[in-house]
């Protein structure tokens, strides 16, 4: 009968599979596996994984490490002009190898930093209040930020150009002003 | 509470007068919640369509809190609990138990949703329906969701009780019917989703109005996940029920193979509820080897299940037709199906839409590495919006069109209109997903309120192709709101002005039901399914295709370590 009337026969567990039906739960299966298999893989053999190291830190501690970090490597400034506030950004170019600190507040991504292609950084990622999206355009890759915790990525930038920050993590009302720049050269 | 029996002429299905009323104001409850949360998704696809730009970021952020509110949870709550009184009471031909706890459950869930949307209509709650601490809504805005999911939960009850009603008073023999099954599948998910939501929403109410100093974020992701994306998956498995029961009810289709169909809902039970970490998949914190685990549901064995349901729910399909006749090549079954029968042609659109846009997209987005390409842009709610709205909402939708005279008993007005409506919603919906998951694919973001950055200092530029997808977005948007909206003055103006049908004889006892007796060996042989393997082939090779292409753009990405 049918699927809105209980089986009519009673023992339906003993009824043999539809052999269609079966070949297609085997591909389904098989295809399961292989996906499975395939992140395990790409965390040998790939290059884009992302990192677990995590610290629990506070936005005071992050932000005098941050600051120290800052102005031990900052080469220049930006001037940005926004509804009447100017500011006076820092352009940080810190040696290859070096641990980078990104500031995420509402609402802005600072500094901007100056990196080299080819060359791999410990960017350390925390917010000093909301939830944050890191999004790196026009790459797309797209990191989760956190108050009170510390990501710390290995990033190895693999193309020169301006690259932009862009908040993706919803956070008020001025959250699509929201953003940074990184260079690399 | 003393109860009689009316059975409906039309469908043949007995109905408990007290479930019956429940079942009504449930639906019509639901469909009050999708007529709010579907003007406020004009104002969020008026504002996000680039050309037009319609509303401020205050209010934008106010409407898009409020659009899923009211979709995500209550529209489709309150309909699924429809769903769950339907499956025990009506389809095994009992009373429902407890019937006057299961009002006090239902005023609960109105009361609640009443208060969230009251609370974010008076602007101090434009948290988005996630409410990520440490964003600050006011109490009233989580303790509307705790009232709500405190009724919902108890419905979840009545359904159990009503099983064992049923089962004590002998109204039917052997095992439930499949669509029961999935609904049991739906309880138990929405029982661990609603328990998620209470662990996690009391703490945050009480750190609200000041009681608890501090929510970590990041605990608060884990627990709330536990219940924002499960309560999707009771979506899943109760629209898989539906796809089933739509099959029976315009076919009287039969399960290709009880065992495997329930055997699939079974894995759903083990493994779904894991899809809550795949929203943690570029958050900091968690280790590599849980979100392998976790994002993978296990190994993808619930992303098998709805495999095995996206060929099973065919398959029946095409037993069925091939048994009346259509046996010309590969695909005449389904062209001679009923494509003007709106119950079937929004359940075919449904399960197609599903599994082709909402199951290969999801599957991408819970890939551990490759959601950093996706996490957090337009994307994600062009998945959901292909799940969600094409896979759940849609089936809810044609399964109206079967309750109008079956438990409303009224004629439906406007047939035409219904002949044209599941295309015409469908066919849009599936271009609004297509297109807000290219946007995404771009990078563009979700919950933004201005994709030209406003003047911003070091803002981005998207290329034109972001716009044009934005802007396609915004047209086709439109089009399936407006269709949306004309589906529910359809629906109203039949529930109130259509013509009364015979509402059929009504008794004092329940009929139980009697089944003939099974042949020896169970039914002739059924007729193999070939048309339905080359679907599910042709699916399964737009899924590998497109999965490693993704790779492929991964891998050209920046180094991650």
């Amino acid at each position: 009968m049918s699927a809105i009337l209980p089986p009519a026969d009673q023992i339906w567990w003993k009824h043999p599979i539809d052999k269609l039906e079966f070949t297609w739960i085997a591909i389904a299966l098989v295809w399961s596996l292989t996906m499975f298999v395939m992140m395990i893989w790409w965390h040998m053999y790939g290059n884009q994984n992302l990192a677990n190291e995590t610290y629990k830190t506070t936005p005071a501690a992050f932000a005098s490490k941050a600051q120290a970090a800052i102005d031990q490597h900052t080469v220049r400034t930006e001037n940005v002009s926004f509804n009447g506030v100017d500011e006076a950004i820092p352009v940080v170019a810190p040696p290859a190898g070096s641990d980078i600190y990104l500031i995420a507040r509402l609402w802005s991504w600072r500094p901007i930093y100056e990196l080299e292609q080819g060359k791999t950084y410990k960017l350390h990622l925390s917010s000093m209040d909301w939830m944050h999206g890191f999004s790196l355009q026009p790459q797309n890759i797209n990191i989760q930020v956190h108050p009170n915790y510390e990501h710390v990525v290995k990033i190895t930038p693999n193309q020169t150009g301006t690259y932009s920050i862009v908040c993706n993590e919803y956070c008020g009302i001025n959250h699509h002003t929201m953003t940074g720049r990184i260079y690399v050269k | 509470m003393a109860t009689t029996y009316r059975i409906c002429p039309r469908s043949g299905l007995q109905f408990d007068t007290n479930a019956e009323k429940l079942m009504r104001w449930h639906a019509v409850a639901g469909v009050l919640s999708l007529l709010v949360g579907g003007i406020m998704a004009l104002g969020v696809i008026l504002t996000r369509w680039p050309d037009v730009k319609l509303l401020e970021a205050e209010t934008f952020y106010m409407v898009l809190t409020a659009h899923g509110v009211d979709m995500l949870i209550f529209w489709i709550i309150f309909f699924e609990m429809a769903v769950l009184i339907f499956a025990s009471s009506t389809l095994l031909r009992c009373r429902l138990a407890t019937p006057r706890i299961a009002w006090v459950a239902f005023w609960l869930m109105a009361l609640g949703a009443i208060m969230t949307n009251v609370a974010i209509f008076q602007g101090g709650s434009s948290v988005m329906f996630t409410s990520y601490v440490p964003m600050q809504a006011q109490w009233h805005f989580y303790l509307g969701l705790i009232l709500f999911a405190v009724g919902a939960l108890v419905t979840c009850f009545v359904f159990l009780g009503t099983l064992v009603v049923a089962k004590a008073e002998k109204t039917y023999e052997g095992s439930v019917p499949l669509v029961t099954f999935g609904a049991l599948t739906a309880c138990i998910i929405a029982i661990f989703t609603i328990a998620s939501g209470a662990v996690i929403l009391i703490p945050t109410m009480l750190w609200s109005l000041g009681y608890i100093r501090e929510i970590d974020s990041l605990m608060y992701r884990v627990v709330w996940w536990g219940m924002g994306h499960s309560s999707q998956q009771i979506n899943v498995a109760a629209h898989v029920a539906i796809w089933y029961a739509i099959a029976a009810i315009v076919f009287g289709a039969k399960p290709m193979s009880e065992k495997v169909s329930r055997s699939a809902y079974f894995l759903y039970i083990l493994f779904l509820q894991l899809a809550c970490a795949h929203h943690l998949l570029s958050d900091p914190g968690m280790g590599a080897e849980w979100k392998v685990v976790n994002t993978s549901y296990f190994m993808y064995f619930a992303v098998l299940a709805s495999m095995i349901h996206g060929m099973t729910v065919p398959g029946a399909i095409e037993q069925a037709q091939r048994l009346k006749g259509y046996n010309k090549g590969l695909f005449e079954w389904l062209r001679k199906a009923p494509w003007g029968n709106p119950a079937f042609a929004a359940m075919f659109l449904s399960l197609i839409g599903f599994g082709f846009l909402g199951g290969i997209s999801g599957v991408m987005m819970g890939a551990e590495q490759l959601n950093m390409l996706i996490h957090n842009t337009i994307y994600v709610p062009g998945h959901f919006h292909a799940t969600v709205v094409i896979g759940t909402t849609l089936a809810f939708m044609g399964l109206t069109y079967f309750l109008v005279p079956v438990l409303f008993k009224r004629e439906l007005m406007f047939p035409g209109y219904a002949k044209l409506f599941p295309y015409l919603f469908g066919l849009s919906m599936y271009i609004v997903a297509l297109v807000m998951m290219g946007a995404g694919t771009l990078g563009v973001s979700r919950r933004h309120w201005d994709m030209a950055f406003a003047g911003a200092p070091l803002a981005y530029e998207w290329p034109g192709t972001a716009f044009l997808m934005m802007n396609l977005t915004g047209i086709f948007g439109t089009i399936a709101i407006v269709s949306g909206g004309l589906w529910i003055l359809q629906i109203v103006f039949s529930i109130l002005f259509g013509k009364k049908l015979e509402a059929g004889e009504m008794r004092n006892t329940p009929i139980p039901l009697t089944l003939p007796a099974p042949t020896a060996g169970g039914t002739a042989h059924p007729p193999a399914t070939p048309g339905t393997l080359v679907l599910a082939l042709i699916f399964l090779v737009a899924f590998i295709l497109y999965y490693f292409v993704n790779w492929k753009y991964l891998s050209s990405l920046w180094g991650l370590a």
